[in-house]
């Protein structure tokens, strides 16, 4: 019988009645009293020398109150980049300045030199229209290779390359991996592309920036995934405004995937501008300027060889990429293609020898930086899909090529520098075998043929990392955060809490899941407890939500401040109770002393630690509010086996996905309904990467796909039901709720297992020299493919 | 993107030189275009209004003329701002080559760009536009010099009466010899 409450349960997402009545309250729900609007001018060329900005014509139009260019950030902080990777030579990695407004040159299609500030929207934008912009264009690079070869097209001039680092993981593996491909049976070699992506969620951003003269007091009301971060970036690092003067608020976030982690030049500049003008400044994105500016996702060139020895079993991996930068370092861009990426190349695997490079490269497109999954769905997609290659080549089983070289005792040490804690690989692939029916797939094969359209099966198998992550370890790697959560339990006389957490949600459904977790452990229902998050006001610090680890993280606090928080209402119920502490057991929402009927109810308990008429005031402080940091002291590895099936239609290319299993393991699991949500959304992005999203530039840096007439978005009709498990568990053994995190899985296990299922199904009708496509695998790519 | 093409014009290279010389034929034959002024030796201001896509914009830019060999070769280069619908550029190499008596061979070979708007929400479109306008702009050279190849294929910018048979440019400068 299913639990229906508590830590199992799928309880009903609390917030969805909000999202789906129309009464959220988004950033752009937000309109400060006296508030002006912003209409930023772009750069439409991608590189250029700025000559001159004519802003006379648009000063002298109705409602204009000020025109910004570049001069007025002269003093002011560029953005910070969060992360500072050292190359393979004991380099640190170039950090060219990130201007809020362009500086001398623009770098990018998209990149703001100006801003008008006006009384209305229409104003604004009147306004923009009118600002002549003077750029010398200069030659644009694009290509990464082309880019780490020119001396003479620079992105930065002041560099003196458009490499940012050369990067080699683990540096002192490099010898013993060139020695075993040297020496192997068989080495697969594959070179693919791992297409760039635009996250597109469904709310574009939005920034307010407030000031309030009175208190000196800046307020920035903001798209954000993680407010305590950039209140932190920008009042440190750009604005120069200390914590205590600058809110940072993130209300209802329409989804993040990644983008929304990054410190933007729109946000600073309306912080700034309100304080300028001292009026309120609010910027909508437009779904164009989206394209051209939220941080774009993947986009690495990458060559994967595989050796095996002459029983199959793998002896070295050895990758090389290209990962694009973009035109500036993005918040965390230097992370995602080496420490969320390197670290993972080992998969599932127990490969003795890897060596992973990558170069990182300046080229003039927006900047490119996490995006749901983030290095760790690169990483997979290499690795599965030379597996995949190197089975063919070596005519067995994939699924049986990828058993035989399974880890299988834990904790084991990667030769990339992580540590596994637990898993069951064999017991995820058992499983994905049954759900995904594997056994009737011959039949289905059949049956396709028979309508004249070839169908493939195509599995994969994934490890992530994700909870991130030790502060400790990270500083190691070059992080200039912590990875810490924290969590306030704040409960109320009566017995009610208030939870603040520093996660943030933007989808996830904290505000149902995280009251689970506190419910289980004090036995009071549910809608008793509310999650409150996204103000740095009512918040402690916390760095918010990406890497899947709200829940391995942010919950843990959540744990640890409740379990404070069961402590002291302990020592209050003995009091009560007028028994030993020792005595006392909390159950069901009431405290009884052990082996007698005598109780006392939470609320009598919470009541008595506000009303004190009755209470060991000598021993403990009135009141019950508890904050708890809660700092990893690992990552977390979830881990799956996926299988796709799809047809492909010979005659034009077609691919359809005609079903999609997943079998995961994310330790423990708090609500059902929720990690299957999280999956399916995955699994949907993941099948846009493989089939439909692109993101393209011409080679001269401008961008062609910046609108969804040109930039394909799954739809309804181009996913099938996704069939999901997670009763494969190993939990996780360093964190109090034994969870891993579930919401990147389905975006890194999925674009792998589509291209896997479209090769068999080539295999399958006798296109046997087609061995790879890169991603999206459009009609077009598929049929020229097919073609030879 | 580039695009090469060639016609026939019948007229000798004299006449078809100083054709593409003249700013009123420009004018006529430049799609959209509505003012045009200057002179070959310090460039022509033109404006010009198009729809590209979803994409409609009033470009004003500069055309200049370079590389002269008369009659045999010149570069016709352009480039339009189209203020928020962003920028058009593009040059044509243009050749003339006798092809018998009276008749004259027009190579072009032209390369054009776009950006902004343009490029991010019209680059389905932009490839064929571009041979569209090319190819517009060369048939309504052909036609200022020949006359239209019939009535209902006139230009429409082209109000000229008289003579169907005889190309308007060629009336005004009074060269002789009607192709047809």
């Amino acid at each position: 019988m299913p639990k229906d409450h508590g830590i199992g349960a799928s309880s009903k997402r609390r917030e969805d009645v909000r999202f789906l009545t129309g009464t959220g309250n988004y950033t752009d729900d937000i309109n400060v009293y006296g508030q002006a609007y912003v209409a930023f001018v772009r750069s439409d060329v991608a590189h250029g020398r700025i000559t001159g900005i004519d802003t006379a014509a648009a000063e002298a139009m109705p409602g204009v109150l000020k025109i910004f260019t570049g001069s007025d950030f002269e003093g002011v902080g560029g953005l910070p980049c969060g992360w500072q990777v050292t190359d393979r030579f004991g380099e640190v990695m170039k950090e060219p300045p990130h201007p809020v407004l362009a500086q001398g040159k623009v770098r990018h299609v998209g990149e703001m030199v100006a801003a008008v500030v006006a009384e209305s929207l229409q104003e604004a934008r009147d306004a923009a229209d009118a600002v002549m912009l003077d750029i010398e264009e200069l030659p644009a690079i694009v290509d990464m290779k082309k880019a780490v070869a020119s001396s003479e097209t620079l992105v930065h001039d002041e560099i003196g390359t458009n490499l940012c680092y050369d990067w080699g993981f683990v540096e002192d593996n490099r010898d013993a991996v060139n020695q075993a491909i040297k020496g192997a049976a068989h080495v697969t070699t594959l070179e693919l592309v791992n297409n760039r992506l635009v996250a597109n969620p469904m709310e574009p951003r939005v920034a307010v920036g407030d000031y309030n003269r009175a208190g000196d007091m800046s307020t920035l009301y903001t798209t954000s995934q993680n407010p305590h971060v950039i209140r932190l970036l920008m009042g440190a690092f750009v604005l120069g405004i200390p914590e205590h003067k600058l809110r940072v608020v993130a209300p209802d976030v329409g989804g993040g995937f990644g983008t929304k982690i990054f410190h933007y030049a729109e946000e600073a500049f309306c912080t700034f501008a309100a304080r300028a003008l001292k009026r309120p400044v609010k910027w909508t994105s437009t779904r164009s300027e989206a394209f051209m500016s939220d941080a774009h996702g993947r986009d690495h060139v990458t060559k994967i060889e595989l050796a095996l020895d002459e029983a199959n079993n793998f002896v070295a991996v050895r990758t090389e990429t290209y990962a694009n930068m973009g035109a500036y370092l993005s918040t965390f861009a230097p992370s995602v293609p080496t420490w969320l990426h390197g670290t993972l190349m080992a998969g599932n695997y127990k490969t003795p020898n890897i060596y992973v490079n990558v170069k990182a490269v300046f080229t003039n497109t927006v900047p490119v930086d996490a995006y749901r999954g983030a290095g760790r769905p690169e990483a997979t997609f290499q690795l599965e899909r030379v597996i995949d290659k190197a089975a063919r080549e070596l005519g067995v089983d994939p699924m049986a090529l990828r058993r035989q070289n399974f880890i299988t005792e834990f904790p084991y040490a990667t030769p990339v520098a992580v540590e596994y804690d637990t898993g069951d690989y064999h017991a995820t692939a058992d499983k994905i075998a049954e759900i995904a029916d594997f056994a009737g797939f011959e039949t289905r094969r059949k049956e396709s043929e028979a309508k004249g359209k070839l169908r493939g099966l195509g599995i994969n198998c994934y490890i992530e990392a994700c909870g991130i992550a030790p502060s400790n370890l990270v500083g190691q790697l070059g992080a200039r955060a912590g990875l810490y959560e924290s969590a306030t339990v704040r409960v109320n006389a009566t017995g009610s809490l208030s939870v603040m957490t520093g996660s943030h949600s933007h989808g996830q459904g904290h505000e149902t899941s995280f009251p689970q977790v506190v419910s289980e452990m004090i036995g009071i229902p549910e809608d008793q407890i509310e999650i409150v998050h996204g103000d740095t006001a009512n918040t402690p610090m916390g760095m918010g939500t990406y890497g899947s680890r709200s829940l391995a993280v942010g919950g843990s606090a959540i744990v640890r401040a409740t379990e404070k928080i069961i402590r002291k209402a302990t020592k209050i119920a003995a009091h009560l109770l007028e028994a030993s502490e020792a005595d006392i057991e909390l159950k069901n929402g009431a405290f009884s002393v052990a082996g007698t009927d005598k109780s006392v109810a939470w609320g009598d308990v919470t009541l008595a630690a506000y009303v004190p008429h009755n209470y060991p005031l000598e021993d403990i402080e009135p009141g019950l509010e508890e904050t708890a940091f809660y700092d990893p002291s690992n990552f977390t590895y979830p881990s799956g086996a996926y299988a796709c099936e799809v047809e492909v239609d010979p005659e034009t290319g077609q691919v359809t996905v005609e079903r999609f299993s997943a079998a995961d393991d994310f330790g423990n699991v708090i609500n059902p309904m929720i990690v299957e949500g999280q999956v399916h959304g995955g699994v949907a992005q993941g099948i846009g990467q493989a089939l439909l999203e692109n993101c393209v530039y011409d080679e001269t840096g401008q961008l062609l796909s910046a609108s969804y007439m040109d930039y394909a978005m799954p739809r309804a009709d181009n996913v099938p039901m996704v069939t999901v498990d997670h009763s494969c568990q190993t939990p996780c053994t360093h964190n109090p709720l034994g969870v891993k995190g579930c919401g990147e899985a389905g975006a890194i296990g999925s674009p792998p297992a589509v291209i896997n299922a479209v090769i068999d199904a080539l295999h399958s009708g006798g296109f046997t020299h087609v061995t790879h496509i890169d991603m999206p695998a459009t009609p077009n790519r598929v049929w020229a493919a097919m073609q030879g | 993107m580039q695009m090469s093409d060639s016609r026939e014009i019948q007229a000798d290279r004299e006449t078809v030189w100083a054709a593409i010389l003249t700013p009123e034929v420009l004018k006529t034959c430049v799609p959209g275009c509505q003012e045009l002024t200057g002179t070959p030796e310090e460039g022509f201001e033109a404006t010009v209004v198009q729809k590209v896509g979803p994409v409609k914009a009033t470009f004003k830019g500069q055309v200049n003329v370079s590389d002269m060999d008369k009659p045999e070769t010149l570069k016709l280069s352009g480039e339009g701002k189209g203020g928020a619908a962003g920028f058009a550029k593009g040059a044509a190499v243009v050749r003339l080559e006798e092809a018998g008596e009276g008749v004259t061979r027009l190579h072009y070979d032209v390369e054009a760009n776009v950006g902004g708007k343009l490029a991010q929400l019209g680059s389905r479109v932009i490839d064929g536009f571009a041979k569209k306008m090319a190819d517009q702009f060369f048939t309504r050279l052909q036609e200022a010099i020949e006359g239209p190849a019939n009535e209902a294929d006139a230009p429409e910018a082209e109000a000229t009466p008289g003579e169907a048979k005889k190309g308007w440019f060629r009336r005004m400068v009074g060269a002789g010899g009607g192709a047809a």
